[in-house]
């Protein structure tokens, strides 16, 4: 065990949900043990999250083969009425790629995720800035102005009309946004990654769960899942 | 009742297939211009007239076939052949 994976203190469950088609949920739990959860990975058929969750990871793929809409048919798994119920307790939810449509899809999030500009397929590396590290997902970021964490989708342009934008903009929703002539998809606002009214769920595009070792070019993401596992420790502690 | 609904972007909202629909359109000598792709769903529905099928297929796209956001829908019934 090591320092960057908590050293001896308490390992929060954090649940992940697997729907048919995600494709990220076992990087997301290597990830998540790695800097200090004890990673639950969840069948979206359960219809009640593992006792003692003390956050939920929404993560990457193509759930329902991206039918119809990205997310859109995820979103009534029975699961999701356990997410839904937790995240309007004030829990902690986190949407990566896939889970952040599914989370616009039910409109836990605001705004749509649509194809891309280019309409071209994204997989690369992307700098961004955080706007926030007063938030359960960026705490450690404080020191990190800027990340470089990949993205990799086909419909991750971030949509919402000038109005919602401005609404979000003067809450300080927007977390994490691309870098000045970064933006890979054409997300109005450069947003990236943004946060409920409530500030308890998070939805990003880039792949935190792919940046949490230097074999791989960044250890960017485990500022945000370790933040993230900070908040549950702290919010575990709080219900025991 | 036989319904079909058709789910389109809405105006004013960028259309990237649209786009290069139309761009592809155009390498092939088509005189084209604002081309839109939106997506049709044709189903059999289950209601007692055609007020309530309407009334069933509107709450489908709000829940379901459409994002109210971006999408617009118009619904088309015909009796059962």
């Amino acid at each position: 065990m090591t320092a960057a994976d908590g050293g001896g203190l308490p390992r929060p469950v954090v649940a992940i949900a697997v729907f048919p088609g995600s494709n990220d949920d076992r990087d997301a739990a290597a990830a998540l043990e790695r800097v200090g959860a004890d990673a639950r990975r969840v069948w979206h058929y359960e219809d009640v999250l593992p006792a003692g969750t003390a956050a939920v990871v929404l993560p990457g793929g193509f759930s329902y083969g991206d039918y119809l809409r990205c997310g859109a048919i995820a979103r009534f798994s029975p699961i999701m009425r356990a997410v839904s119920a937790f995240a309007a307790g004030g829990g902690l939810v986190i949407g990566i790629c896939n889970g952040f449509q599914i989370l616009t899809e039910a409109r836990l999030l605001p705004g749509t995720l649509r194809p891309n500009r280019t309409l071209s397929f994204i997989c690369r590396d992307v700098a961004l800035r955080v706007e926030r590290s007063d938030t359960p997902f960026t705490e450690r970021c404080r020191t990190a102005s800027a990340l470089t964490i990949p993205v990799k989708h086909g419909e991750g342009a971030w949509f919402a009309d000038a109005e919602l934008l401005a609404e979000l903009e003067d809450n300080r929703q927007v977390v994490l946004r691309y870098e000045r002539g970064e933006n890979p998809n054409g997300a109005v606002g450069d947003v990236a990654g943004l946060v409920s009214a409530d500030g308890n769920v998070f939805g990003l595009m880039p792949h935190p769960e792919h940046a949490v070792d230097p074999l791989l070019g960044s250890t960017d993401g485990a500022l945000i899942l370790g933040s993230l596992v900070d908040a549950a420790r702290l919010s575990a502690a709080a219900f025991v | 009742m036989r319904a079909t609904v058709v789910v389109r972007p809405k105006s004013g909202i960028l259309d990237p297939q649209g786009q290069a629909v139309e761009s592809s359109l155009r390498h092939l000598g088509f005189a084209v211009g604002d081309a839109r792709v939106g997506r049709v769903v044709d189903l059999d529905v289950t209601a007692v007239d055609a007020a309530d099928a309407r009334a069933q297929i509107e709450r489908m796209c709000e829940q379901l076939l459409a994002n109210p956001s971006i999408e617009s829908y118009d619904i088309e019934l015909r009796e059962d052949a």
